[in-house]
């Protein structure tokens, strides 16, 4: 009996791995060369840059926070921000459609969007 | 004692520990740049009642660990995710429980990749950014690395704990 579930234990956890790998291969899939870099706060979206000119800008979020956001080289990823936990500025420079920084303790997310302008992701 | 009396007890000295174990966890700085990424320690109190009492008490201690340890180290945000995280992984992990055709390694891991996904989910809706389902991979393999550890230590004390109730 507890070799039969110690067998279902491993069934569950390959499975979950398997879906683990699927998702990533799909959302990989997805992705395209990005164009612009969409910065959203609170769910709204509050300014978009091109993704080929370089910039270097505090965004203010809620309560007098902020975030510098930096674009370089096509790449877009947070510098420095006085959030707690600093998770946005660890997370990696983004370049493609789909990929985002988020700040959850200011509510941001900055996003890329591609090609087809910003409104297709909403 | 009588029964009622010693579940109390016991409900009693698993919230303490679920307490001083959720404050063990934010004492643990994890580099990760995705957020959410938590080894759980508290849940191997939840699989523990989950596995030697039943449903309803692993619940009724989860329910007051998340409010009290959001109230007291974190913030309302952090409370909503908690909560997404929990009551995702109690359903998972009580039904995976209910077909006894698991142990408690495997009801761990469930629990802990299911928790993952309910702060995906929450993220999700509080952000509306559906990009953040970026992170779900992520987050599901470390969830089962965190549910793999949590689920031995829970099995040892499955083992080694005699109840009496
Ligand atoms: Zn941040």
């Amino acid at each position: 009996m507890d070799k039969k579930r110690i067998r279902n234990d491993l069934i569950l956890l390959a499975s979950i791995l398997l879906a683990a790998l699927a998702a990533w291969g799909v959302l990989k899939l997805a992705q395209r060369p990005g164009k612009y870099v969409v910065v959203e706060i609170d769910g709204k979206t509050s300014a978009v840059y091109p993704l080929d000119t370089d910039l270097r800008l505090d965004i203010k979020t809620e309560g007098g926070h902020v975030n510098t956001l930096v674009i370089s080289e096509g790449r877009a990823y947070v510098e420095s921000a006085d959030c707690p936990d600093k998770l946005c500025v660890k997370q990696r420079a983004i370049s493609r459609t789909g990929e985002t920084v988020i700040c959850l303790p200011h509510k941001l997310v900055i996003r890329i969007a591609g090609e087809g302008g910003v409104d297709t992701v909403s | 004692m009588k029964r009622n009396t010693k579940l109390l007890a016991v409900l009693g000295v698993s919230t303490a520990a679920a307490m001083i174990l959720s404050y063990l966890e934010t004492l643990i700085p994890m580099n990760f740049a995705v957020p959410g990424v938590k080894i759980g320690l508290a849940n191997l109190v939840t699989l523990f009642l989950l596995i030697k009492i039943d449903w309803k008490s692993a619940a009724a201690v989860t329910a007051v660990r998340v409010l009290l340890s959001s109230l007291l180290f974190g913030s309302f945000t952090s409370l909503a995710y908690s909560l997404a995280g929990a009551v995702l992984s109690l359903a998972v992990m009580g039904l995976l429980k209910k077909t006894e055709r698991f142990t408690a390694l495997g009801i761990s891991i469930a629990g802990a990749v299911s928790h993952n996904a309910g702060q995906v989910i929450m993220a999700v809706i509080l952000l509306s950014t559906k990009e953040i389902a970026y992170w779900l991979p992520v987050l599901i393999v470390t969830g089962t690395v965190t549910g793999l550890a949590v689920g031995a230590v829970g099995a040892l004390l499955v083992k080694k704990i005699d109840l009496k109730l």
